[in-house]
């Protein structure tokens, strides 16, 4: 559970929003031409990033908008909230890095960003 | 044939005049050789049944197991342990009745008490379309020859008396299915059994070793990268659950799974309370009590990917308010413990055990919520796909080409819970 701040409300909690997964996922623009396995790359594919997840938010009870968020998903921090139709930034999240990858309690149970650690 | 390691209960009153300070290892934990006949990735249930079979249905022994953390110590441990096999589509009915086949010989072929305890399993319906959907599931077991039978609401009320069934609630109890066979098993006991197994076999387990690489040649596989070195093997399979798109990036392949935090809490220990599994799909809720004592709850997933094995309060909430409601008797209970898991779900919530495109690498993948009943019956299709490069009968409607011939086995709701 976190904190999303919406661009139009501000910060509110996570269970007001509803997550609409992967963002930039474009509608293929000549549907007749694709192939079943073009067509299996659109449907269902997806990154499933341990990682920068760029992916679409709706704020489902507040404002009803759809906004986008990065999103670490090794930790659920977020990166950074951008507006529908706006190009992804560029971004890098730091993956816990342990030798196993994982912080030494539990798994992706801390923050990587210097502030938040203990 | 006698077995110096067999458990037994000469062993234990052997062991009790040493203070039961020198039973032997249940593995061996060696380090990792150069090359393997086969590699399993990730030593989870799954993993490690599948290690089994090969080694037991398929005379393949020099086999490594590669965990990233410790045995036991991921989704293993981490689920609610309900063992059932009321599906409704005939091609998962078969799969998971074949598991809960196994299930019940499980102790006894591993000399390792699973706690494997048929107590039944209650789905219970709360409006007139889960009568009958609930029914319809009810007639599809019984033509698949799986049991199942129908109560109504006072049958219910006979079989699970604290069940709250006043008609005043806001869901009330209209019935439910009961399969009788099915129930719960101590779950990390299952991951030691078949360690134990597949290590008297001759397979290496190898912990706290994690998969940083998959070495691919001219479209064949041929061995992995590891926090331990390089291993080479021409046969991989990978069974590792919430991080499985991870390692299937390695590889250049992308899969149709999404990771979502699972949560699951315990309460206090009670005395006997409740002597069956319940499970609600309308209200998301599903209970059984452990032989400690403890209520297990399990609740649903969180609505996002993430790789953090904890969710959000409000899933929680929503699932002890069904809870409750469903069994006021245990309102003022209090939770003792509270956990999530990562689970990878494919878009028709069945799983994927699968050859790919790469030969010699194969997933056993996609099992989200409920991949735990599945554990024996997962290992023994997985083992005969790696060892024949094909699937076996019942693992042929699960392969990665479903998604591109739009064959899905929706699983959705049709396999009794909500995923």
């Amino acid at each position: 559970m976190f904190l999303i701040n919406c661009p139009y409300c501000g910060e509110r909690d996570q269970a007001e929003f509803s997550c609409g997964g992967e963002a930039h996922i474009a509608r293929p623009k000549n549907p007749p031409e694709l192939s079943d396995d073009q067509w299996a790359e659109y449907l269902f594919l997806r990154k499933n990033e341990k990682g920068v997840h760029y992916e679409r938010w709706n704020h489902e009870y507040g404002c009803r908008q759809w906004f986008n968020l990065a999103r670490n998903t090794a930790t659920d921090e977020i990166l950074t909230v951008y507006k529908m139709g706006e190009a992804p930034p560029k971004l890098k999240a730091n993956i816990p890095a342990t030798p196993s990858g994982e912080p030494s309690i539990g798994s992706g149970n801390l923050s990587t960003s210097k502030k938040d650690r203990f | 044939m006698f077995n110096k390691n067999k458990y037994s209960f000469l062993s234990i009153a052997k062991n009790a005049l040493s203070h039961h300070e020198n039973w032997q290892k249940t593995w061996k934990s060696p380090e990792p050789k150069k090359n393997y006949d086969a590699i399993i990735v990730g030593g989870g249930g799954h993993g490690l049944t599948t290690a089994y079979y090969l080694a037991k249905n398929h005379g393949i022994n020099n086999i490594a197991v590669i965990e990233k953390g410790w045995i036991g110590g991921g989704n293993t441990g981490r689920n609610t342990t309900i063992i059932r096999s009321n599906y409704l589509w005939d091609q998962s009915a078969a799969l998971y009745e074949h598991a809960l086949k196994l299930w019940e010989g499980m102790s006894q072929e591993l000399n390792y008490n699973v706690m494997f305890s048929q107590r039944g399993v209650l789905n219970v319906a709360h409006n007139l379309h889960d009568v009958r959907e609930l029914k319809r599931r009810w007639h599809a077991n019984r033509l698949n020859d799986i049991d199942c039978e129908w109560l109504d609401t006072k049958k219910v009320k006979e079989f699970c008396p604290i069940i709250n069934t006043s008609p005043n609630i806001r869901y009330p109890v209209l019935g439910a299915t009961l399969q009788r066979r099915a129930g719960t098993a101590r779950h990390d006991a299952v991951a030691w059994g078949y360690a134990r197994g597949a290590d008297e076999m001759g397979v290496d387990i190898i912990q706290n070793c994690e998969v940083t690489g998959i070495n691919v040649k001219n479209g064949n596989v041929t061995g992995i990268e590891t926090t331990k070195g390089t291993i080479n093997s021409n046969k991989i399979g990978i069974a590792a659950a919430g991080h499985t798109s991870v390692i299937a990036n390695m590889a250049g392949i992308k899969l149709p799974l999404e990771s979502k935090p699972l949560q699951a809490l315990v309460s206090e220990p009670v005395k006997p309370v409740i002597d069956t599994v319940v499970m609600s799909n309308t209200i998301h809720a599903y209970v059984s009590q452990s032989d400690k004592g403890e209520l297990v709850i399990g609740a649903g997933t969180d609505g996002y990917t993430s790789y953090t094995q904890r969710g959000g309060f409000n899933i929680v909430e929503d699932t002890l308010m069904a809870i409750v409601e469903l069994f006021p008797i245990f309102s003022r209970m209090k939770m003792l413990r509270h956990w999530g898991g990562i689970v990878d779900i494919c878009p028709d919530a069945s799983p994927i055990i699968s050859k790919t495109h790469i030969n010699g690498l194969y997933f056993n993948c996609g099992w989200g919520t409920g991949g735990f009943k599945a554990t024996p019956g997962s290992g023994w299709v997985f083992a005969h796909t790696i060892a024949n490069d094909q699937a076996h009968e019942l693992n042929a409607p699960f392969t990665i080409n479903r998604f591109s011939s739009g064959e899905l086995v929706d699983e959705h709701g049709a396999a009794a819970v909500a995923h």
